[in-house]
């Protein structure tokens, strides 16, 4: 990533739940274009992590810069750099009383103030982008998870981020739904978004991640191109948790 | 209750075919037989009821004049139509109940909001109204109303009784409010704030809206209620339905009539409403 600018800044970040630490003094740089895959078992801190970064976790301490913008407590930023991460959840987290095309184009039109027309157009192109440009019309349940799924990334899109972020966004699915999630993230790859993605999905992180993280009790452990995590990964843990998921 | 029966519903006229037609005969016998038991409760108690009122009546012999009822709900004569005083009063009642309702709707969801808010000032005072309020006897809150706030501002015994039904229910409105806020999933906020919408967009577009569903039941049973307790203005003499009927009987001694019609009109509306309600309930079911 060399010559390429920093785009997420994460510097000495701790994250108290009471008493339980979930992040460790955790560092971290994100390039523009970068494709990170983190992993690790549950409990890591990979989530919350990930959800310190567009601030629906409020940090114990540690410095975060999203774009050039010091994420503070401060209302204004915080919207700032909301519309410019896009979020995947692994509950998808639709709005169930909103049609599809409605999902969508409420915050083109409400936080981008952009006009119904042009929210509509938006929200089709990024339908048409995730395979689903028929469902425009139907409401959430009556969609299959991998569909509800794919509209959450045309959701996050539609606000056209510049980063997006995705927390274990097939771990909620059906096994024959994960791969129309993960194609269509391959293809978000390819158009050369920046991405952080918690997933264990192995192979997806094969196929597209530039940068490999493994973290353990809210602690990065190993950092590392994919050749090498996959190959030969320098700690202890990591291997034994590579050898547990890959296993199959 | 309601929901599991929609369930069935669902499920026994889902199957198309023979199958589905048994499956729905079978889940209509089942309502019948699921309600026998209440509806045979009811009936041997309203037997009961008015045996005893019957021969109560007949062994202090009383002497009925049902004919004379109707005179106080409508009047033909030479003048043409007139309403009767007990249809009047009835007209007060539903007058100072929407009133109250429609304040303490207000009222009540900024109740709820300031408690589920940040500010610390905002969720103590939203606390401490509610404490007060629901820890007061209505009639006392309705004599605070009426001799001291009533003479500061200038208020008349009918607007005093609005507020007073306005803001005792606003408490019960504002907590119903906030539970169905609350059942609304985390996920909706996080899923609203990642697309960068502002607190009050996330209440107004995500959250309220789906809320609907789960404050519908205990909002019409907050309807009900206010109309019910809205009697309890006759006593600073607010012409409602209540007061009317205790005016007709000081007039007429026609005690035994003059109750049970007041009780029927009252049960015709608090019905009304219920039946209104599972209507708005199917209308606005939302699908997860």
């Amino acid at each position: 990533m060399a010559g390429r600018r920093p785009i997420i800044e994460i510097r000495n970040l701790d994250k108290f739940f009471g008493e339980f630490q979930a992040l460790n003094d955790v560092s971290l740089t994100v390039h523009a274009g970068e494709r990170m895959v983190i992993c690790g078992p549950s409990g890591s801190g990979k989530s919350t992590l990930l959800r310190c970064i567009n601030r629906l976790e409020e940090p114990s301490a540690g410095r975060l810069t999203v774009d050039g913008i010091e994420l503070t407590g401060a209302k204004e930023t915080l919207r700032r750099v909301r519309t410019e991460v896009g979020m995947v959840f692994q509950q998808f987290n639709l709005f169930p009383h909103l049609t599809v095309l409605e999902n969508l184009t409420l915050g083109p039109m409400r936080v981008r103030k952009i006009a119904r027309s042009e929210a509509t157009a938006r929200a089709r192109k990024y339908l048409d982008r995730v395979h689903i440009p028929e469902q425009a019309d139907k409401y959430p349940a009556e969609l299959s998870g991998g569909q509800q799924q794919r509209v959450a990334i045309a959701r996050s899109l539609c606000m056209e981020p510049r980063i997006m972020l995705f927390d274990e966004p097939t771990s909620a699915l059906d096994p024959e739904m994960i791969n129309e999630v993960l194609d269509a993230m391959v293809e978000l790859a390819d158009s050369g978004m920046t991405m952080v993605c918690v997933t264990h999905e192995m192979g997806f992180a094969r196929k597209v991640a530039d940068t490999m993280v493994f973290m353990d009790n809210g602690e990065i452990v190993e950092k590392s191109p994919p050749d090498a995590f996959f190959s030969n990964p320098s700690s202890k843990r990591c291997r034994m948790f590579l050898d547990r998921i890959l296993e199959h | 209750m309601a929901g599991v029966m929609d369930d069935a519903v669902v499920r026994g006229v889902g199957k198309p075919g023979a199958d589905g037609r048994q499956r729905w005969l079978q889940n209509v016998l089942g309502q019948v037989k699921s309600r026998a038991i209440p509806v045979a409760l009811y009936l041997i108690v309203m037997y009961l009821l008015v045996r005893v009122s019957l021969t109560g009546a007949e062994a202090m012999g009383y002497n009925w004049q049902w004919y004379r009822i109707p005179d106080y709900l409508f009047r033909l004569t030479d003048d043409g139509f007139q309403w009767g005083e007990i249809s009047l009063g009835l007209v007060t009642t539903l007058a100072l109940s929407l009133q109250a309702f429609l304040i303490a709707l207000a009222a009540g969801l900024i109740v709820a909001l300031l408690r589920l808010s940040d500010l610390v000032v905002g969720s103590a005072l939203a606390v401490a109204f509610l404490e007060f309020v629901r820890n007061m006897p209505l009639l006392v809150l309705l004599y605070l109303f009426y001799y001291v706030l009533g003479p500061i501002f200038g208020l008349d015994r009918y607007a005093a009784s609005v507020l007073c039904l306005g803001v005792y229910h606003a408490a019960l409105v504002s907590e119903i409010f906030r539970a169905g806020i609350q059942a609304v999933s985390a996920g909706q906020w996080e899923a609203a704030r990642s697309i960068g919408l502002s607190t009050g967009q996330t209440y107004r577009f995500v959250v309220l809206p789906q809320s609907i569903k789960f404050m519908l039941p205990p909002m019409a049973g907050e309807a009900v209620h206010i109309v019910k307790s809205s009697a309890i203005v006759s006593v600073i003499a607010v012409v409602e339905l209540t007061t009317t009927g205790r005016n007709i009987i000081a007039d007429t001694y026609l005690s035994f009539e003059v109750w049970f019609t007041v009780a029927v009109v009252y049960l015709a509306i608090t019905l009304t409403l219920s039946i209104f309600v599972t209507f708005l309930e199917k209308r606005y079911a939302v699908k997860t």
